[in-house]
């Protein structure tokens, strides 16, 4: 059974149409990406399926008492607001402190506890937003560029942890992300979008289409998108900047 | 005990300043200070409606400044900014409050009484009042507090665990109208914003989570309501300005020892 259903979603603001008749399912366990231009309707999607935005036309099915673990592009913390990392992550509720510290181990930022959010880098500001999605033992992540503002090796480590979360707790992982090379290598299906869906298959698939090329074209990005670090390891200096991450 | 005037005032200040700690706090943390002034100053244009249908004074206000606030809440996002939107509102309800005042021909009231609070007049009823409000408005925040909390960080975060911000800001506008009610007396419509912010800036340099900001503003608060009244009453000063003063003073002299201590640090 998917975790999600969408149907022939169509979402506009105003009378500007963002997404029209996109359908798509998530099962369980798998990671896929969402990638595209800007204003192509990508956040708008994943806002969708977090009940932040109505749909116009279609509909958003969650499987009954789905669990979501849901990472923001960005989080404005107001200066006037004192907020420890500990209490952070038990919003909206209280959470036991074992499980407080499970999820920060399994953020790859454990002894943050007693800090205070504004005191945070951007590195560990993003792992602990995504510690704070690992609390309720999600079975869908959902991150929307949860990497933006952090440098290649930093996104690359990020994403990585993604997939040993994904490998520990079997949750399915829905995010976007402009780092197209980094995060097709970690998916297992990708999903072109461009307001409604372009293409849609496995990273290689995607990354041949015609539809995709004629967004990102088939240069340096292509082939960049094409690399899986399952093989291909280490020969080609395009990549160097990735495997010092590595 | 309550037979003393100088009691049910000091009773009344810190009723209100209880009430107004945790409001004050969310009010400050999403920037509504402009709009809890807006709140404030349609109050009184209910005091001058239910002064001319002989109603309740608590429920004149009560109403109008449910409806001021409904209002910008369903104005906000359609076309102006919304400073512009509650800077209309804010002082054109004032205005035609004031107006509305000078109709009433009949009664001779103090207007001064409800701009700026009438704290030494408080009586056993308004007492009762007083604290039934700010027994409601804590309980209400309370209650509805993690969830307004998560509201206030992100409202995208707030739908993933199931809340709806929209709700929870309807919670905080109606906590607003309460407090602003039963603040008339004590204040006056237009120091209400005061008792809402001020405790709770002061309160930030103390504090390292949201619930021990709430708990310093309410200390802070009724601190500053019991010194002010004795100003007021040593001084021979009117009382809902002192209990400010008291108030701006705390916030001045908190802010300045956290800006060393953090420079030293």
């Amino acid at each position: 059974m998917s975790l999600v259903c969408v149907d022939d979603l169509s979402i506009s603001y105003g009378a500007k149409a963002v997404l029209s008749h996109v359908s798509l399912r998530i099962e369980p366990g798998e990671i896929v990406t969402i990638v595209g231009p800007n204003g192509s309707g990508k956040t708008s999607l994943l806002r969708s399926i977090i009940g932040a935005v109505k749909p116009a036309r279609g509909r958003v099915t969650r499987g009954s008492n789905l669990r979501l673990g849901y990472v923001p592009q960005r989080l404005h913390i107001d200066p006037t607001l004192p907020m420890t990392v500990a209490r952070f992550l038990a919003l909206p509720g209280r959470a036991a402190r074992t499980i407080i510290d499970g999820a920060l181990a399994q953020a790859g930022v454990p002894n943050l506890l007693n800090a205070q959010m504004s005191r945070l880098s951007g590195g560990q500001f993003q792992r602990v937003l995504l510690a704070r999605a690992l609390i309720g033992k999600p079975q869908l992540l959902l991150l929307d560029e949860a990497t933006q503002g952090l440098d290649q090796p930093g996104s690359a480590a990020f994403y990585r942890q993604i997939e040993t979360v994904r490998r520990d707790t079997g949750c399915a992982v829905l995010m976007i992300s402009h780092e197209l090379h980094v995060v097709m290598s970690a998916s297992d299906r990708v999903i072109c979008l461009n307001g409604h869906v372009c293409c849609e298959g496995t990273p290689e698939v995607v990354a041949s289409a015609p539809e995709y090329r004629a967004l990102f074209g088939s240069g340096t990005m292509g082939a960049l998108a094409l690399y899986r670090h399952d093989h291909d390891h280490g020969h080609d200096h395009h990549h160097d900047h990735t495997e010092t991450a590595e | 005990m309550l037979d003393d005037f100088m009691m049910r005032a000091t009773l009344a200040g810190i009723g209100v300043a209880l009430a107004a700690a945790p409001l004050g706090c969310f009010v400050v943390w999403r920037r509504m200070a402009y709009f809890g002034d807006a709140t404030a100053h349609a109050a009184i244009l209910g005091v001058a409606l239910s002064l001319a249908l002989s109603i309740s004074v608590f429920a004149g206000a009560l109403v109008i400044a449910l409806l001021m606030a409904l209002t910008v809440n369903l104005l906000t996002g359609r076309g102006y900014a919304m400073d512009t939107l509650l800077g209309v509102l804010a002082h054109s309800a004032l205005a035609f409050g004031l107006v509305a005042v000078s109709f009433l021909s009949g009664i001779r009231i103090d207007l001064m009484a409800y701009l700026f609070g009438d704290i030494l007049a408080v009586s056993r009823l308004d007492l009762t009042v007083i604290w039934g409000g700010a027994t409601l408005v804590v309980a209400l925040i309370g209650w509805r507090w993690s969830a307004l909390l998560t509201a206030t960080l992100n409202e995208d975060l707030a739908y993933a665990s199931g809340i709806d911000p929209k709700r929870e800001q309807l919670v905080l506008t109606l906590a607003l109208a309460i407090t602003v009610a039963v603040a008339i007396k004590v204040v006056g419509v237009l120091l209400i914003a005061a008792m809402l912010i001020i405790p709770a800036a002061a309160a930030r340099p103390l504090s390292r989570t949201p619930e021990s900001m709430a708990l310093v503003a309410a200390g802070i608060g009724s601190v500053s309501a019991l010194v002010g009244l004795r100003a007021a009453y040593v001084f021979d000063t009117p009382a809902g300005p002192s209990i400010v003063c008291v108030a701006a003073l705390i916030f001045a002299a908190l802010s300045i020892a956290g800006k060393v201590r953090t420079s030293t640090q």
